[in-house]
């Protein structure tokens, strides 16, 4: 489903990414790992064509991103939830979905859509007419992840969802990850919280300072030796 | 501001319908800074160029009145878009200082476009009202209307914001701009969407004014600083706190012009602002 090759990114000088490549196919969830500073938040906003890539191409079913303008690429059926929720904080959970179908061949489907995703989370349905900026932490990823399922994608891209929560919130969160899988959506998701994601996917990628170190099933990762080492402390 | 009656309640009715005025003035500079992050230093002068495009079209032309104004209100939110194209979007990266001098520069354009096109003597539309007595109160029409209209202009903006797709963008965008694409936004389109709406907001400012003061090339001095003034005090940016200020401003204006004298009305509406600043600097309801 989506393909990315030889993709290099930066900011102004600064290189972030060194021609990372990696394969995500149609219903396959898949985590990219690594340390903070890895560059996997530049991964995900080359993908959505929030910075230009200095080389590569990212395609997405195979259609070339690179002539899509960056509010088009939702229209290709990737939606992003981006690094920190970001969150519309001074707009309802209502409004910030939404939000989320703002693109006009979405809007006709926005009830069948928010109830979905009030299904997915009821939390948010008790919610809706709430301010999105005093929801907590783990409503608030809630919201993030809703919003972005309203445009109706079949790609998801997660950034960091556990970043800031407290453990036991860390598990519900990677549950409903586990779910969204299970729904049928294609799942990429950058973690740092490696030891939780590589539960719930597929398969993954090791990035390290811009770079794929390894890759391999979720069992094979949490398998080797590299990993356990520098990552698990085991 | 014409004399005052003996009645501190007609002073107090009088201000209420300067502040629907002054409401609807603020709330098209606020909503432009709120979502674009500049000030319009020309935004009184848009409408001094709606309110002679509406003299043009009904005294010149002989337009129908309300057809002129329809026209003078497209024209200032074409203005507002252009002016968002092709002067603000090359500065909006660049220093703030950068961004007003630019802004003002359209001021002296358009203020000397009026001149070579109108010249400097004073114009209007010879439309009279009669003023509507009440009790042994007197109320001018003009201001009666102006009142109503703003407040139906105020509230259609708010409808706007808060029921469609795009109005709830250009409220998402004030909180987020780096991330609009995500949720497909373009942002620029929003850009010149919220200009456009300014300006059409100013351009009905326009044909209120133009139904109770002469037109002159140089009007908006007139009340472009009261307008600036408003949005400073309700938190430049903020459009609740611009309401509530316009209507304060103009209760100062109205209530200590009629114990007074009409100047001291600004005088003393000056002072409170002032005050205010020293309290909250950022304003009634500003964030930061
Ligand atoms: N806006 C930015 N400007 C300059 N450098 C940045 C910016 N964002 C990230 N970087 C740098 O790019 C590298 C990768 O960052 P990032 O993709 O955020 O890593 P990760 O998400 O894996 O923690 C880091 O060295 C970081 O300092
Ligand atoms: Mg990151």
């Amino acid at each position: 489903m989506l393909s990315i090759s030889n993709v290099s990114a930066g900011y102004g000088s600064f290189r972030a990414l060194f021609g990372v490549s990696l394969e995500v196919k149609a219903g396959e969830s898949v985590a990219v790992i690594g340390p903070n500073g890895a560059g996997k938040t530049t991964l995900l906003r080359a993908i959505s064509k929030l910075i230009d890539l200095t080389g590569g191409e990212v395609t997405m079913e195979g259609r070339s991103l690179r002539q899509v303008a960056p509010h088009k690429v939702i229209a290709t059926g990737i939606a992003h939830v981006p690094e920190n929720r970001r969150l519309f904080p001074r707009l309802t959970v209502e409004e910030n979905l939404k939000m989320g179908s703002f693109p006009v061949s979405s809007r006709t489907r926005f009830p069948e859509k928010r109830k979905f995703v009030f299904d997915l989370f009821p939390r948010l349905e008790e919610r809706r007419n709430q301010l999105a900026g005093t929801l907590s932490g783990g409503e608030q990823q809630m919201c993030a992840i809703g919003r972005a399922l309203m445009s109706g994608p079949k790609l998801l891209l997660l950034d960091e969802p556990s970043a800031g929560l407290a453990p036991v919130v860390v598990q519900s969160i990677m549950q409903m990850v586990k779910r969204i899988c299970a729904e049928g959506y294609t799942v990429l998701i950058v973690e740092q919280n490696i030891r939780q994601v590589l539960k719930v996917v597929d398969r993954a990628y090791l990035l390290e300072t811009g770079r794929i170190k390894s890759s391999g099933t979720a069992a094979e990762l949490l398998a080797s030796a590299e990993i356990r080492k520098a990552y698990l402390g085991i | 501001m014409e004399v005052f009656d003996i009645f501190l309640l007609e002073a107090v009715l009088n201000g209420i319908l300067l502040g629907g005025l002054l409401a609807l003035l603020s709330l098209g500079l606020n909503l432009i800074f709120g979502v674009i992050d500049v000030v319009w230093i020309c935004y009184a002068e848009m409408i001094m160029i709606g309110m002679y495009a509406v003299y043009a079209l009904h005294v010149q032309q002989g337009w129908p009145l309300l057809a002129a104004m329809a026209a003078g209100i497209a024209i200032v939110a074409l203005l507002g878009a252009l002016m968002h194209q092709f002067i603000i979007r090359p500065v909006l990266s660049a220093e703030p200082i950068n961004q007003l001098l630019v802004t003002g520069g359209v001021l002296f354009f358009l203020q000397a476009a009026a001149t070579l096109a109108f010249g400097i003597e004073f114009k209007n539309l010879g439309v009279k009202l009669p003023p509507v007595a009440i009790g042994e109160m007197s109320f001018s029409m003009p201001r009666i209307i102006a009142f109503v209209v703003a407040v139906a202009g105020v509230a259609a903006t708010y409808l706007f914001l808060t029921r469609t797709y795009i109005g709830t963008a250009i409220r998402a965008i004030s909180q987020d701009r780096e991330i609009m694409p995500l949720v497909g936004v373009n942002p620029g389109r929003i850009f010149v969407v919220t200009s456009a709406l300014g300006g059409s907001l100013a351009g009905l400012s326009a044909c209120l004014l133009v139904l109770q003061y002469d037109i002159h090339p140089a009007i908006g001095l007139s009340f472009g600083p009261i307008t600036f003034l408003i949005c400073v005090l309700g938190g430049l940016g903020n459009m609740l706190g611009g309401l509530i200020a316009a209507f304060i401003f103009a209760q100062f204006i109205s209530v200590g012009g009629f114990v007074l004298a009409i100047e001291w009305g600004y005088v003393i509406a000056f002072v409170f602002f002032i005050a205010v600043m020293f309290w909250r600097p950022q304003g009634i309801l500003g964030g930061k």
